[in-house]
């Protein structure tokens, strides 16, 4: 028995199947996965994803904080509600976790963090906050959902009064706002527009039969997984841990290494690692039938030759519904060639390297 | 969910079913409780024609959006036809599996007799259990 979102009755009752992740009860999926993620690219979809934890910073010194303790720079939001993606690093430059930071006011911020990594992660922001003065509050009270595709802003926007829909609709990309009880931000992890909701516990079943009843399709961890493959953004615990650094891991565009005076955790290992040189993070694509998956070895030989040299392994693997082909992302020495194998049951198959994303907004970006 | 385990097949207990066709063949399957168990199969890999099998050799591969799964002959014999349907329209072992879903058929010539299988009562059964 694993920890249980409010929506979880409403999962069984809706014939979810039920998977562990991260010590959580979550739905798998509905019915057909590869239905839910044509949804959520064609129309809009619904997950529920409460089991991420909500941390609430307040006090004078926040932004100070956050400016030390996060690979990204808190600096860049200047209007209240934006958003930013960042790294929180180790020392070493390990990535403890992946997160979005929200700039409500100049006293408090708000971060949403990954639910296998809460117990680490409320650790180390609370050791590095106690010099600041800068409380860390866990908000248990709150749910999210993540409604997302085509049409999810104008069914959200829907359930709002006319004044709230109109503030809403005005949500520029990547940030958010307060309309009532709720904190809806422009975000989210599938490659399409749409809304995170943060709200009250207690309402989020009423909003989730709403959504659904207004033809919103009811999707899971699955589709959520493919979603965000194809839409190139990093799983953590697959793409990237402590004992790998952003700029291995495909996101050095996060590290604010501007402007020079900024002392964050991790900082001066980056530095040494950008000196250095290091793996970086390629996407691929399958040429042949088959499907990708976590680990494979990718050898730098070319297609129908010796496999050559071991130059990497993948670290999220998939099916690509949008695509009809196997998509990943993997992690190799500088330089791949443009033709890769990738080993599959102990055969090489031809693969060739491209630039994620593969899918944005429902097209699709690689050929 | 409720699965659909027809009385006239025999089964295995790692999910497949078995059709003997009464010309030496038997045709063979995953079962609607393995395809289900598994969700959306986007990749099938079937043994060619005239491979031989032994029985209990992983010899078919099945994958879904989640994951892979290899299929066990349930019978030793040389495979006779295949499914290549399957290459295309892998969606066919969730929407069909006792019919269009059909992986591959089997002579068994003269080995000896596998087995015992599990009649449909005995495998709804051990899925229960198993449940």
């Amino acid at each position: 028995m694993g920890l249980k979102t409010p929506l979880y009755d409403v999962h069984v009752s809706s014939g979810a199947k039920i998977i562990d992740f991260g010590g959580w009860d979550m739905p798998l999926s509905y019915r057909s996965q590869l239905d839910e993620h044509r949804a959520v690219r064609r129309d809009s979809g619904i997950f529920d994803v409460s089991h991420m934890c909500v941390v609430d910073l307040t006090g004078a010194r926040v932004r100070e904080f956050l400016r030390y303790v996060l690979a990204n720079d808190v600096a860049k939001l200047t209007v209240p509600g934006a958003a930013l993606y960042s790294c929180m690093l180790k020392p070493s430059g390990g990535v403890i976790d992946d997160l979005i930071v929200y700039f409500l006011t100049d006293a408090w911020f708000r971060m949403v963090v990954n639910a296998g990594t809460r117990g680490k992660d409320l650790k180390w922001l609370e050791e590095h906050a106690a010099p600041f003065g800068v409380p860390v509050r866990e908000r248990k009270d709150l749910a999210i959902l993540a409604v997302q595709g085509p049409r999810a802003r104008e069914k959200t926007a829907a359930l709002l009064s006319a004044a709230h829909q109109e503030t809403a609709l005005r949500i520029a990309r990547f940030s958010g706002a307060a309309i009532d009880s709720w904190f809806l931000a422009r975000t989210g992890y599938t490659g399409e527009d749409g809304f995170e909701i943060m709200l009250p516990a207690e309402e989020a079943a009423t909003v989730w039969r709403s959504l659904v009843a207004s033809g919103v399709t009811a999707a899971g961890l699955g589709a959520r997984d493919t979603l965000r493959l194809e839409a190139g953004m990093n799983l953590y615990g697959s793409d990237m841990d402590e004992s790998r650094n952003p700029l291995e891991s495909g996101l050095a565009w996060t590290v604010a290494f501007e402007p020079k005076e900024r002392d964050f955790i991790g900082r001066a290992a980056l530095e040494q690692v950008r000196v250095q040189g290091c793996d970086e993070m390629v996407g691929l694509v399958l040429e042949e039938r088959g499907v990708l998956r976590n680990h494979q070895p990718v050898f730098a030989g070319p297609p129908g030759q010796s496999p050559g040299l071991k130059i990497g392994e993948i670290t999220s693997g998939t099916f690509s519904p949008t695509l009809n082909r196997a998509i990943a992302l993997a992690r190799v020495q500088r330089g791949a060639p443009a033709r890769v194998q990738v080993e599959i049951r102990g055969q090489p198959h031809a693969a060739r390297v491209v630039k994620p994303p593969f899918v944005r907004n429902g097209k699709a970006l690689i050929q | 969910m409720s699965e659909n385990v027809p009385d006239d097949l025999q089964y295995t207990r790692t999910h497949e079913w078995i059709r003997d066709l009464g010309n030496g063949q038997v045709e063979i399957g995953i079962t609607d409780h393995a395809q289900q168990a598994l969700g959306d199969l986007v990749f099938v890999e079937v043994p060619q024609v005239g491979r031989e099998l032994k029985a209990g050799e992983a010899c078919a591969v099945v994958e879904s959006v989640k994951a892979a799964s290899d299929v066990y002959s349930p019978v030793s014999g040389s495979v006779a036809a295949r499914n290549d349907a399957l290459s295309d329209k892998p969606e066919l072992l969730n929407s069909d599996p006792y019919g269009q879903g059909w992986l591959m058929r089997v002579a068994r010539g003269s080995a000896p007799a596998d087995g015992p299988f599990l009649k449909a009562t005995e495998y709804a059964q051990f899925v229960k259990e198993a449940g």
